[in-house]
């Protein structure tokens, strides 16, 4: 290969910067805002402008609070977004590693119908279940809490959980399963012995998935958590964007907050996350 | 056989929990949802007399001053901000992923750049655009206006979400919402057409080269149509999200005024959660159930027996 003066190669590159700068934008908005003073970020004219020194005072103000503005930090709900997320992370992973392992290598009469029944709940708007739904965590005392929320994400979790992993194990040659059943094993002997130990690529695709989807919700947190100090970070955050008197620096800050993990596992496991992203439009 | 018989009954009783689960809180209560949407069920206390359709008469209604009107408002806004939304995903997801496979150097860095959005809630794209295309008033210029009068474009400032202005039944003030959903979801999309292209063998490529065709009538003749059921699935995932979008339209501007950025979600969760309307509130979770149902049974269905065949 000569190297060589190529007009479309350098277009393609100008093109792919250009968007990348247009997709950064949002990014330089909340890190320039987050560093700033309340007195700076009210300064409409420098809006746009670099901040004058590095100020982390709207970080602090965002995780503890500005009492005397009646304004609550980000603290507590960050930590109830962690009680939320890990364990309903957990109990819906365990589900549908169960199911899709069933559903694959034990096909019993009607999983044909039940599959595609329980996929579709993956797409329903929530918004058609959310009045039954309120009620009864209230009759059954789960209203209003947080243990609620991860009955709520658990169960509408099921049908993701249960396509990865059936996707997934779909892919385990049936031999395996074969061989272990000529030793003896039952179906959950397989499970134990022969699909659990090589599930670990599987459970990773499945626990970021799930962990970033619960993380980011709104809906059924806003529906289900009324009291402040029990709603999760992202509910938090859409108060403190929409209340009267807005201290963007503040909320810049809390943004970051409230994107900071998920942002994180993207950047550290791009590749699992991805898989679970194209999972996602059925065929895995 | 009646080992093997045992074990396909253990094997049903291991999804039974789900399988209930399911029962329950989709399909029953959809079911539930709809008594809800057919009675009369307004205020705290719950009321389940029936009135049949009336609920959804009413949402439909023609008449009346521009809260009459909400719910109509809300269907047309979703069908423009559908469309737009849609084609600039597929525009701009198809063209990026046309460029990062053209073995560029640094393809990580880029892709990763594109896709971080997706990583992100609603609430906080929605609080950052919020932020971006606030208009302010006059005599203090935010956002993208404060920008445009320091460079001397200051003429070309505009209301953004809060415009009231309307091209026929589209009002422009979705354009903000359509540009922030974009930039959430384009790279999504980017990443579906990319993992499309890379699973198109180099041979095919090589023997179309051979054959002299060029790099255009390549894309056009040969990749474009292989990439057809990928845009079809995008479409459908990309347009059962914006049929039922809530969290970023509710963080970034609310109903705004006029309703100029109302959508049915919003509506929902305000005549439902605020105003304690629980058989409107119900009736709107109907509509929007059925359009999504609309996209999305064809497309399950045809994906399904495509797997079965395989």
């Amino acid at each position: 290969m000569t190297r060589h003066f190529d007009p479309m190669k350098i277009g393609i590159y100008l093109l792919l910067i250009v968007f990348a700068f247009l997709f950064l934008v949002p990014v330089y908005v909340m890190l320039v805002s987050s560093l700033k003073t309340f007195a700076e970020v009210q300064d409409l004219s420098r809006l746009w402008a670099l901040p004058a020194g590095l100020n982390l005072e709207s970080f602090t103000s965002a995780w503890s609070g500005i009492p005397d503005k009646g304004l609550r930090g980000l603290s507590q709900n960050l930590l109830n977004s962690v009680n939320l997320t890990v364990p309903a992370t957990i109990l819906s992973s365990m589900l549908g590693s169960l199911n899709g392992y069933v559903l694959s290598k034990w096909k019993f009469r009607g999983a044909d119908v039940v599959f595609p029944l329980m996929l579709f709940g993956m797409f329903i708007p929530y918004q058609s279940v959310l009045i039954p739904l309120t009620l009864t965590l209230s009759a059954i005392g789960l209203g209003g809490t947080l243990w609620g929320l991860v009955l709520v994400h658990v169960v509408y979790g099921i049908p993701i959980t249960t396509l990865i992993f059936r996707n997934y194990y779909a892919g385990v040659p049936t031999d395996l399963v074969e061989a272990a059943r000529i030793d003896g094993a039952g179906i959950l002997g397989v499970y134990w012995r022969v699909i659990f130990p090589i599930s670990m690529p599987g459970f990773v695709v499945v626990i970021i998935w799930q962990f970033t989807n619960i993380w980011n919700e709104f809906l059924f947190a806003v529906s289900i958590l009324q009291k402040p100090e029990l709603q999760p970070i992202t509910v938090a955050l859409r108060n403190l964007s929409g209340s009267q008197i807005k201290e963007w620096n503040m909320v810049m800050a809390g943004a970051i907050i409230a994107a900071l993990p998920t942002l994180l596992i993207y950047v550290v496991m791009g590749r699992y996350f991805i898989r679970g992203l194209l999972a996602g439009s059925v065929k895995g | 056989m009646g080992h093997a018989r045992r074990e396909r009954w253990i094997a049903f009783l291991m999804v039974l929990p789900s399988i209930i689960l399911i029962a329950i809180f989709v399909y029953g209560f959809i079911g539930w949802t709809t008594a809800v949407s057919l009675s009369k069920w307004d205020g705290v206390e719950p009321d389940y007399s029936w009135v049949g359709l009336d609920n959804f008469r009413q949402l439909f209604s023609t008449g009346g001053g521009v809260s009459a009107k909400r719910f109509t408002i809300d269907l047309w806004n979703t069908l423009f901000f559908t469309i737009l939304f849609l084609a600039t995903c597929i525009v701009f997801g198809l063209l990026l992923a046309i460029l990062l496979d053209q073995n560029v150097k640094g393809e990580g860095i880029f892709r990763t750049i594109y896709l971080f959005p997706m990583s992100l809630s609603f609430v906080v794209t929605g609080v950052v655009w919020q932020w971006i295309f606030a208009p302010g008033t006059e005599r203090r210029l935010r956002g993208v206006n404060a920008l445009l009068h320091n460079v001397g474009l200051g003429a070309l400032r505009w209301g953004w979400y809060t415009d009231t202005n309307t091209v026929g039944s589209f009002h422009v003030a979705l354009i903000p919402v359509i540009i922030a959903a974009s930039w959430q979801l384009v790279g999504y999309t980017m990443a579906m057409y990319l993992a499309g292209l890379r699973a198109i063998p180099d041979e095919l490529r090589e023997a179309a080269r051979v054959d002299g065709a060029s790099e255009v009538k390549l894309y056009r003749h040969i990749i474009l149509p292989i990439l057809r059921p990928i845009t079809l699935s995008a479409l459908i995932v990309l347009g059962h999200t914006s049929l039922k979008i809530f969290d970023l339209v509710y963080t970034m501007t609310g109903k705004g005024p006029g309703f100029v950025t109302d959508v049915p979600g919003i509506f929902m969760f305000e005549t439902t959660f605020q105003g304690n309307h629980y058989a409107q509130g119900a009736a709107i979770s109907m509509v929007m159930l059925c359009m999504v149902a609309l996209v999305i049974i064809p497309y399950l269905t045809i994906s399904l027996r495509r797997e079965v065949e395989l």
